[in-house]
């Protein structure tokens, strides 16, 4: 007699590592939907619309650029304070929005889930893609504004390293996506977390160089504070590639890569082990 | 022949940990993990008790399914019956993969999609078109699937006119016929059905079973159909497996099915007061028939059956009594008052007929209270409940009666 061939098995353990691309390939079209569902719907019936994408990076680095530069007098090189805290929060934006919108993936599609089945991972996938469409935008702004200071004689020149810009991307969604996931795989059975990530991202976004250079860090001797800190590394690359200025370590490069695949594989090890039986715990 | 076989569940199990979680299920969680680095058995494993909701029980785990075992082949709809608590539900959330066995396995040959509930995923800001492809595409379908059925799925729900206005403006009813128009158009090779889809008014249920027969007796489609509706199972499946606390107790063809699941549940309590805090008013309350003798199946139509209360008084005076039945949807049906007064005597044994005539098939709770000018003595919602077996023509083919009893006088007909 010959051997039956199934299509699928259904058992309690799977894989550590498998991620079934082939799966997640074949929900393709689910996860753009998921993404134009994200786009479309978060300014729905507001009255800036898309608007919105744009106000808050730019009044945040306003704001930034009173306090810290102009009250508190920190010197941001040859950039102009502005652009300077407008390159830094773009950045960081990026990285927080893929961390706080995938950290509740769980908790927040718990109704979704318990009724059926799709790969899990559809949806964190799609916060990080759409994400990156908010940061386009916000990506979009920034070029603006940087045109205005060149034009208008600022020192700021990318640099060579500006080709690496879109892995410096990856990193920060490989970074965000990854602690993302752990952080709702562990929410499903402690709630606890939940309370960290909100004040915890505020707190890391103070050791993350979103407004203050590293220079700054340096000479006060609290270099330690943000040199383990991935994320202060890449938005202090992601500074230097685009306006020319910043410090920038071979050994930051190497520890944030690593930092990042790191942390993205262990969080899909955890996601793909949750995934299966979270509906009973959560 | 093995070579037919979609589908085959084999010792499927499933665990599940009572009560709250909290800094309790650490200490577990660390020792589950502590067994598993030393590469012993998970310890909870073996502490799990049958899943008896009623009975209290020593252990925090219980098995909401233990080792559950059938095969299904292509085309055939399987019935799977048990009562509340049985492990329907649980069952069908690991074949459509919502979560996982404990341990155990289930093989597939083909495309599952389940209907446990419609309209998953809809997101009230988007138009009823996009809603559709989101929808769609959460069931498993692929783009151009929907958009070679749009027309069709559009039509179906007969929303036309909406459809490009946002789900949140729908009425409820609109918004349930659009969900279901996209399921209907799924093309899994295994449906699987909750009984859960056929809530709702009277033509979606007719819609709903319409269809599950369509897609298998015109599509070849296996179905896996889970259902309390004894008269529906009956009409619609050819095989059925019969669930209980868990456990498979029969599995074979559907009328032998159906006539065990009778046979066996219980479905009929005696209702004794045991509280100790309180005086028994509601001493006893059970169902018996015309011998006097208390029946504990379930009830048939064609029988007498009476409705026995053993009261005791305790000396109040000027007490009322009443008792009404409710339906498994929480409506009241039909109210009997004792409307004789209490004499001296302080122990009553009341006994009135069931008017099974005009009740229609299914579970009924039976409520009673004791009181007196605003005071109540003694009163539940569910002393007892009990299953009444349907048999009219209608609710055999499984179709839905609209009214809360059945006539019973005879229809006068004459040619003319």
């Amino acid at each position: 007699m010959q051997k039956d061939k199934w299509l699928f098995e259904i058992t309690p353990k799977n894989n550590l590592l498998d991620l079934n691309l082939k799966e997640v390939w074949q929900y393709r079209d689910l996860l753009m939907l998921f993404v134009k569902r994200d786009v479309v719907t978060l300014y729905k019936q507001t009255i800036l619309g898309p608007l919105w994408y744009l106000i808050q990076p730019l009044f945040t680095s306003i704001v930034f650029t009173l306090i810290f530069n102009k009250i508190a007098n920190i010197s941001t090189g040859g950039i102009p304070p502005f652009l300077f805290n407008l390159a830094g929060v773009t950045s960081w934006n990026y990285f927080k929005e893929c961390l706080t919108g995938t950290s509740d993936t769980f908790k927040k599609n718990q109704a979704i889930f318990g009724k059926v089945y799709f790969p899990r991972i559809i949806m964190p996938m799609s916060t990080v893609i759409s994400n990156l469409i908010k940061f386009g935008i916000q990506f979009l702004i920034f070029l603006c504004f940087y045109l205005y200071y060149v034009f208008d004689g600022s020192e700021v020149r990318p640099n060579n390293l500006i080709l690496t810009y879109p892995l410096v991307l990856l990193c920060m969604a490989m970074l965000g996506l990854g602690a993302g996931m752990i952080i709702s795989s562990m929410v499903t059975k402690y709630r606890d977390l939940t309370f960290l990530v909100s004040f915890g991202v505020q707190l890391l976004m103070y050791v993350s160089l979103v407004s203050l250079p590293y220079s700054l860090f340096e000479k006060n001797n609290l270099a330690w504070a943000v040199d383990f800190n991935p994320v202060a590394h890449i938005v202090e690359y992601s500074r230097y590639v685009l306006l020319g200025e910043g410090t920038v370590s071979q050994f930051g490069v190497i520890y944030t890569l690593v930092f990042s695949v790191v942390i993205f594989l262990f969080g899909i090890l955890v996601f793909n082990k949750t995934e299966k039986s979270f509906i009973d715990t959560i | 022949m093995e070579k037919d076989v979609i589908l085959k569940v084999e010792n499927i199990s499933k665990q599940y940990r009572l009560g709250t979680l909290g800094t309790g299920t650490i200490t577990h969680d660390v020792n589950r993990w502590w067994h598993l680095i030393r590469g012993k058995e998970d310890p909870y494993l073996k502490i799990g008790e049958i899943n008896d909701r009623s009975t209290k029980g020593s252990s925090e785990y219980v098995w909401a399914l233990k080792d559950i075992s059938f095969e299904v082949k292509k085309g055939e709809i399987l019935g799977i019956i048990g009562k509340n608590g049985a492990g329907k539900s649980t069952l069908l959330k690991i074949l459509s993969k919502v979560t996982g066995p404990t341990t155990g396995a289930i093989k597939s040959k083909g495309r599952i999609a389940s209907l446990l509930e419609v309209g998953t995923g809809f997101h009230p800001e988007m138009t009823g078109r996009e809603n559709i492809f989101l929808n769609g595409a959460i069931l498993g379908m692929t783009k151009k699937e929907i958009q070679s059925k749009l027309d069709e799925i559009i039509s179906f729900s007969g929303c036309e006119r909406y459809i490009d206005t946002p789900v949140k403006r729908y009425s409820s009813g609109m918004t349930v016929r659009l969900a279901f128009a996209v399921a209907a158009f799924l093309e899994p090779d295994i449906l699987v059905v909750d009984e859960v889809l056929a809530v709702g008014d009277a033509e979606f249920q007719k819609k709903a079973i319409g269809k599950m027969q369509d897609i298998s007796s015109t599509d070849g489609r296996t179905v896996l159909f889970v259902s309390h509706n004894m008269a529906a199972v009956k009409n619609l499946c050819s095989r059925g497996v019969v669930l209980g606390n868990g456990r498979t107790l029969f599995s074979g063809d559907i009328d032998s099915a159906v006539n065990f699941y009778l046979k066996n549940t219980k479905s009929v309590k005696k209702y004794k007061n045991n509280k100790t805090t309180k005086l028994n008013y509601i001493a006893e309350v059970f169902i018996s028939d015309i011998n006097g003798k208390s029946i504990l199946n379930s009830l048939k139509k064609k029988k007498e059956y009476f409705l026995n209360f053993i009261l005791d008084l305790n000396k109040v005076e000027g007490v009322k009594f009443g008792t009404t039945l409710i339906s498994e949807m929480n409506e009241p049906i039909i109210s009997f008052p004792f409307e004789e007064e209490f004499k001296k005597t302080s122990k009553y044994h009341l006994k009135i007929k069931l008017p099974t005539t005009i009740l229609k098939g299914g579970s009924y709770f039976v409520e009673a209270a004791l009181w007196n000018a605003g005071e109540v003595y003694d009163k539940s919602e569910e002393y007892i409940s009990f299953d009444l077996l349907g048999d009219s023509k209608l609710e055999k083919s499984g179709e839905k009666i609209k009214g809360i009893v059945l006539n019973k006088e005879e229809w006068l007909t004459k040619n003319i």
